[in-house]
């Protein structure tokens, strides 16, 4: 496996959710590609979320969560940062514009469509009136909802489509150039057409920034991935390329869960 | 009991509502006729009260004084309790650890559940010499009512504020975390503007309950017929006035009172309406 | 301003404003305490106001409150039971919703001296029917709501089950509707009993008040809240302990009855 190329990072990751016993993953260890789409599958209640969570440490918003292990981020300068060990707020804040999250369910803020791309410029101290103009409307193409919003930017985002919705909220995280973008099922509440505008916009999208999502759909994970990792009760049982994870499998339990015959 | 009986007596048990109010509408209305004819609109400019030396059953009776009272001492209120509330509200939702929520939570509901004459003994003899020594003149008058009214709201507006910015989901939350934004940046740009609904109908809901609070008010207001001339001056309100003199008063000063309780009346279910529609058309699902 | 520290500063002023909601709480209850139970005696319980104790006080508020509750509870929940079980969320049943809510809100004040023109005028004296007459309408709309909240929560499916087993509407909704939804209206009743037994404005000048102990509920009604209003005017030292005493006994009776309406839902939500 060509791991050289790499921006993220997770070693031997265990995470704990506050006033649970045991551990819901057990020793991860991941690579994350750069501009790759790595795909995580696995049947309901396995742990994709909870790692893909952890990578931004949006679990942090709730407390007594306990985290083991590493999870890396690899800078543009070949620097790695461990992003567990990240402790002011700032360093939160600044991670989370590094790696940006798309949600199951559309999450567009009660605001207009403009403002709610650019949210997240004006969070960072972004305030030039035409820098953040050039930025939204190129965060909306390369979100490829330009051609709907742009006659409407002043309207409120709550009266666009689900699919509209969400490709709202992924052009207001690409708006903020983060390196890395976790999706978690980001199509599993969308029409086929929509879903699929998605994930036209996915394989555009990772000439730019490196991609991690979490899929319910096989079909998607194989249509779209690089890279695969199949997960089951907490542990990640193989993580390849997405062709050999398809074709191919080294796992048993992996084959099985390919070929339906579980989950 | 038959089904037809149940549900007949059902059915006017749930109209009997309606004809409450507007029994207590027609009362008033009637009962402050020979005001009405008298002073108009003008009982509300007219600052002067005082029935006539030589018989009792006339004079000349205006509303200002009590009204403007009302109004003073339920801005104050509002003005300290509005901060307050979304404070606690706030603190409840967003900051307090899962395991504060619940006592705090109580520790709010039970503050509202003190009868409001308790509020006004402990404001009279423990809150009015606070105040006096601290903003000066007599310990009563429109500051401590005021701040003893705002004590009183501002669990009941802290509650529904609350359970407005519950209704946020989590995950529009997450989303607002996930762009780097922080805690004060969230509740500003996401939480307010989703459960503003909610958030202004509690604050006018206040407004209704300070406008018509009675006891607390009583003790602490003052009950003179005066109109302040600094906010530590004693005056009255339209309730207080009430408490105080409804039930001695005799003729067109009766009648005058029946036309302040119908102002009072009139002005909270405007309010109270305003609220409600406000809640209802702003509901999200 | 640096972003990080405008929210450090707003997060410690919204716990600042908690502390001073719990401050304000314990600051009351404390010298309630510390002032009614210094001014308690055994002789305050078995004493009428007349001889410087509340006992025709206490019977006399729980009287009045509790007939309310005899007339304002059943009336409450039927009308909760139409609009939830009967109205079709009709048009009406909107509008009756929104009265009611209405009503809930009206000052109390206003209330005593509807009572007052209806009932105490015409029969020339104040009397306790008319107190009780304005804390049920106090009470009507609390129990409405309450009523018509707990039936919302039942789910749509055990009305059917009742109905798919044959038993007739007014049936299934009293022996299943209302006895699934029993704890939490029964909570509603409780702290709505809380609400109106502290209650002043509406008894002034309905009950108004009375020294001694009776029963007669034709003529002056005692009244713990009206004593206290009256007795802490009064420049007499003595006077003012009583006042301090049945401020106690109020405030203790009121949240011990809240408390244990909360604590029966304590597992629910
Ligand atoms: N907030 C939480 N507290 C405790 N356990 C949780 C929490 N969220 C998820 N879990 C548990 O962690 C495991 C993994 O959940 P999750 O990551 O959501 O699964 P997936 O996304 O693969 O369906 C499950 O067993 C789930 O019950
Ligand atoms: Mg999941």
């Amino acid at each position: 496996m060509n791991t050289k190329n790499l921006i993220m990072e997770v070693k031997d990751f265990d995470f704990t959710y506050a006033g649970v016993d045991d551990p819901s993953l057990k020793q991860i260890n991941l690579p994350i590609e750069k501009n790759k789409i790595t795909a995580m599958i696995g049947p309901s209640g396995c742990g994709k979320s909870t790692l893909l969570r952890a990578m931004n440490r949006i679990h942090d918003l709730y407390p007594g969560n306990k985290y083991g292990g590493e999870i890396n981020l690899y800078r543009e300068n070949g620097e790695k940062e461990n992003i567990l060990n990240l402790k002011k707020e700032n360093d939160l804040i600044r991670l989370r514009q590094d790696v940006g999250m798309i949600f199951q369910k559309p999450t567009p803020f009660p605001m207009s469509i403009y403002d709610n791309v650019a949210y997240g410029m004006k969070l960072a101290g972004v305030k030039n009136k035409s820098e953040l103009e050039g930025r939204v409307e190129k965060a909306l193409k390369d979100a490829a909802i330009w051609k709907e919003t742009k006659d409407r930017l002043n309207s409120s985002a709550l009266g666009l489509s689900g699919g509209q919705q969400q490709r709202l909220c992924i052009a207001r995280a690409v708006a903020l150039k983060p390196d890395v973008m976790l999706f978690d099922e980001p199509t599993s509440a969308l029409d086929p057409i929509s879903t699929g505008a998605i994930e036209e916009l996915l394989a555009e999208l990772k000439k730019d920034v490196s991609v991690v999502i979490v899929t319910h759909n096989m079909q998607q994970a194989s249509r779209l991935s690089d890279y695969t990792a199949f997960m089951y009760l907490g542990d990640l049982i193989e993580y390849d390329t997405t062709d050999t994870i398809f074709m191919n499998p080294n796992v048993k339990l992996t084959e099985d869960y390919i070929t339906g015959r579980f989950g | 009991m038959g089904g037809k009986l149940f549900k007949n007596f059902s059915f006017f048990s749930a109209t009997l509502s309606f004809f409450i109010l507007i029994g207590i509408f027609s009362i008033l209305f009637t009962y402050a006729q020979d005001s009405i004819r008298e002073f108009g609109f003008d009982f509300l400019g007219s600052e002067i009260w005082e029935a006539d030396e030589d018989d009792e059953e006339i004079g000349i009776f205006g509303g200002y004084i009590p009204v403007i009272g009302t109004m003073l001492s339920t801005l104050i209120a509002m003005v300290i309790a509005t901060p307050l509330a979304m404070g606690i509200a706030i603190f409840l939702t967003e900051i307090a650890h899962k395991t504060l929520v619940k006592p705090v939570s109580i520790a709010i509901e039970l503050l509202a559940a003190i009868p409001s004459i308790i509020y006004g003994m402990w404001g009279l003899f423990y809150f009015a010499p606070i105040v006096q020594s601290t903003f000066g003149g007599q310990g009563v008058g429109l500051l401590t009512a005021g701040i003893v009214l705002a004590i009183m709201i501002i669990p009941f507006m802290a509650a529904i504020t609350r359970d407005a910015m519950n209704t946020v989901p989590d995950v529009l939350k997450e989303s607002a975390y996930a762009m780097g934004a922080t805690k004060f940046e969230v509740i500003k740009d996401v939480i307010m503007p989703y459960s503003k609904g909610g958030i202004i109908g509690s604050i006018i809901l206040a407004l209704g309950r300070a406008l018509g609070e009675t006891m607390a008010v009583a003790f602490l207001i003052g009950s003179v017929m005066a109109i302040p001339s600094s906010i530590t001056d004693p005056t009255t309100s339209i309730p207080v006035l009430l408490a105080n003199n409804f039930s001695e008063a005799q003729g067109l000063e009766m009648s005058s009172m029946y036309y302040l309780a119908l102002i009072l009346f009139v002005v909270s279910f405007a309010i109270i309406s305003v609220a409600k529609f406000y809640f209802l058309g702003k509901k999200v699902k | 301003m640096n972003r990080l520290l405008l929210n450090k500063i707003i997060l410690v002023l919204s716990t600042l404003s908690a502390i001073i909601g719990i401050g304000f709480l314990f600051w009351i209850l404390i010298t309630l305490s510390y002032k009614g139970i210094s001014a308690l005696h055994l002789s305050t319980f078995t004493n009428d106001l007349v001889e410087g104790g509340i006992r025709n006080l206490l019977v006399g508020q729980f009287t009045m409150a509790l007939m309310a509750s005899a007339i304002a509870v059943p009336i409450g929940m039927f009308a909760g039971i139409w609009l939830r079980e009967y109205s079709n969320n009709s048009k009406l049943a909107s509008v009756i919703r929104n009265l009611s809510d209405i009503m809930m809100s009206a000052p109390s004040i206003v209330i005593g001296v509807f009572v007052f023109a209806l009932f105490v005028a015409p029969f020339g004296s104040y009397n306790g029917f008319a107190g009780i007459i304005a804390l049920t309408i106090m009470m009507i709309p609390i129990i409405i709501s309450t009523t018509d909240n707990m039936l919302s929560l039942v789910p749509k499916e055990l009305r059917e089950a009742g109905i798919a087993l044959g038993g007739s509407k007014h049936k299934i909704i009293m022996q299943i509707v209302v006895k699934a939804a029993k704890v939490g209206i029964t909570t509603g009743v409780l702290l709505s009993f809380a609400r109106i037994i502290g209650e002043t404005a509406p008894l002034l000048f309905t009950s108004a008040n009375n020294q001694f102990f009776t029963m007669d509920l034709t003529g002056q009604f005692p009244s713990l809240t009206v004593s206290i209003y009256n007795l802490a005017t009064y420049p007499d030292e003595a006077s003012r302990e009583l006042a301090w005493a049945a401020s106690f006994v109020l405030t203790a009776i009121v949240l011990l009855i809240n408390l244990t309406g909360r604590y029966m839902t304590r597992n629910k939500k």
